[in-house]
């Protein structure tokens, strides 16, 4: 089977498109996605590494449980299963603390 | 700043959103509070994005009579009068009642002399090994994807686990355009034919879940029943899964693998009640696998054992969303006519149809949350190897040796390994360990009790705590004379 090429399912109305900024470099978003899922599509799945043993870990449960997928946004540590894109929004990855 | 009402409804899904709906027509003053933006909660959430409707899902109805209700809600709960506090978590609730409220606003409190906990619930994964691998997400976590954001959860998907979420999620995904591997299925065949002939009941139920299959079996994707996760592999996100065959009871056994190169792993192990308020009042609660767990103990019409405290919907017992509206709509009532803005009589007038319709779908709930009742086994099959709190990366190894030194309580546990202490707050381990620490002390769930509950509920971050507080806003007062 042909491998798709974006996870963004067509026949979707979307936000305008609009670019955010994650660890320095740009990514394409849509405006007012959920910023977990622009970071999925955008093929960025490692948000941070656990606290001890540093393995990988990315979002989890999407709806504000499991706090796996802390960043910071704009300077402040968020779930980014509960923040919304705005344009170029500055994500930093590895949960919202210095690594 | 404080605001006084008649009730506080907790959670805006559809048990506390018709609550809400029920008691403001009744003249209530009422207010509704919700962390998402919009109400809804999980099942009714408001898709971001618009979709075209299509398929042979489309074509049965499935996709849209969800999509309508939530729509149907909103628009009446807007209409309806009730003060809607959206994209707020509730922080606290002390006293009777005091709810402190956290958002982007900052902090408010309110105040009320009812509060209604209609906090819905969460799903319950059973770690195996890789499943901390970004890219292994809920089966909750999907379809929140798929509907809410028009995302799929990956290009290749694996759907494993157990309960009506598989076929629904599964099916989703080939009617989005995405690809499903195969569908790994804990319970039998047999299973599945015992509880749609207690579905009979209630036809819609029946009627989604054959599109469902239809759209499955179309797909020609691999269904394997009494079929468990061995493994996921993969070094920074998830590459190939590794399934095996499982008893009865979830447990592994022997029997050949079966492997699968995939880019996501799509798990559920059914659905645990979020019972976090009762819990920090004090109310009673009882462990019932058939219900999720720990139900809050209530009566016929949602009220807990203390008074002025009510629980309704999935966040006192698993019971589904075809019953939550009505479970919400009936406590509505009861606190009208506890505050004593309706009669009696007029209780029973407005209440009578919605309490026929309950005892009506009671088996047919009962049948559905059977489905997903914990299977014994797939805590007993936790490799040692494997991480159980994905917070503080605690393997299996260490919670069965602070068990075997002694650790005989949930909260010596949480003192002896720090599972539990980390920001899920034990949402994502509780059911594992308590279950874990049961079946190697001999102990049963009711006796071990739970984690000593304590705000606050969710992790809050202080900038949102404080708000747009400014220290200019502080009133100096003019220095004394002296």
């Amino acid at each position: 089977m042909k491998e798709r090429d974006t996870l963004r399912i067509a026949g979707t109305r979307r936000g305008g498109r609009t670019v955010i900024i994650v660890d320095g470099r740009p990514a394409a978003a849509h405006e007012g996605e959920m910023l977990a899922a622009a970071l999925l599509a955008a093929g960025i799945r490692e948000l941070r590494p656990s606290p001890t043993e540093r393995t990988p870990r990315g979002a989890f449960c999407y709806m504000g449980v499991c706090q796996e997928c802390a960043v910071e946004v704009d300077g402040v540590r968020r779930q980014a299963c509960m923040v919304r894109v705005t344009p170029r929004m500055s994500v930093v990855l590895g949960g919202g603390f210095k690594t | 700043m404080t605001e006084g009402y008649d009730l506080i409804v907790a959670g805006a899904g559809p048990a506390g959103a018709n609550a809400a709906i029920a008691a403001v027509e009744q003249g209530l003053s009422v207010a509704l509070i919700d962390e998402a933006d919009a109400a809804g909660g999980q099942v009714y959430r408001r898709p971001r994005v618009a979709r075209e409707a299509r398929g042979a899902g489309a074509e049965a109805g499935w996709r849209g009579h969800d999509g309508a209700a939530g729509e149907e809600l909103r628009l009446r709960l807007a209409r309806s009068g009730v003060v809607f506090h959206a994209s707020r978590r509730i922080a606290s609730v002390s006293g009777r009642f005091r709810v402190d409220v956290v958002g982007p606003r900052g902090h408010d409190a309110l105040e009320a002399p009812y509060l209604i906990a209609a906090t819905g619930a969460y799903e319950r994964v059973i770690p195996f090994p890789g499943w901390t691998t970004p890219g292994v997400t809920g089966l909750a976590a999907a379809t929140i994807l798929i509907e809410s954001e028009g995302m799929l959860p990956g290009r290749r998907v694996a759907v494993v686990g157990l309960g009506p979420l598989l076929a629904a999620v599964a099916a989703r995904i080939v009617e989005s355009g995405g690809e499903v591997a195969v569908v790994a299925d804990l319970a039998s065949r047999s299973d599945w034919v015992k509880a749609a002939w207690r579905l009979t009941a209630e036809r819609p139920m029946l009627i989604d879940g054959w599109a469902w299959l239809k759209v499955i079996r179309r797909a020609r994707i691999p269904v394997l029943h009494r079929t468990g996760v061995r493994r996921v592999e993969g070094e920074r996100s998830v590459r190939r899964l590794v399934v095996g065959p499982v008893g009865a009871d979830g447990a592994p056994v022997p029997g050949p693998h079966a492997a699968f190169d995939v880019d996501a792993v799509v798990v559920g192990h059914g659905l645990v009640p979020s019972g976090d308020i009762p819990r920090l009042l004090g109310a009673d609660l009882r462990h019932d696998p058939a219900g999720g767990g720990w139900c809050t103990l209530v009566d016929g019409e949602g009220r807990t054992t203390l008074r002025g405290l009510y629980a309704v919907g999935d966040g006192a017992r698993i019971a589904g969303a075809r019953l939550a509206p009505l479970t919400g709509r009936l406590a509505g009532l009861a606190v009208a006519r506890e505050i004593g803005m309706i009669s009696a009589e007029r209780f029973a007038t407005l209440a009578g149809d919605t309490q026929a319709e309950i005892a009506r779908l009671r088996p047919v709930a009962a049948a559905m949350a059977r489905l997903m009742i914990l299977k014994p086994g797939l805590v007993d099959g936790i490799t040692g190897g494997t991480i159980v709190c994905r917070c503080e990366d605690i393997p299996r190894s260490e919670i069965d040796k602070a068990i075997d030194e002694g650790a005989l309580s949930l909260n010596a546990l949480k003192h002896f390994t720090r599972c539990g202490m980390g920001p899920c707050q034990g949402r994502m381990c509780g059911e594992s360990v308590a279950e874990l620490l049961a079946r190697r002390s001999g102990r049963s769930r009711e006796s071990l009790g739970i984690w000593t509950p304590r705000p606050p509920l969710r992790p809050i971050a202080i900038d949102e705590l404080i708000g747009t507080f400014s220290y200019a806003d502080i009133p100096i007062p003019p220095p004394s004379a002296l």
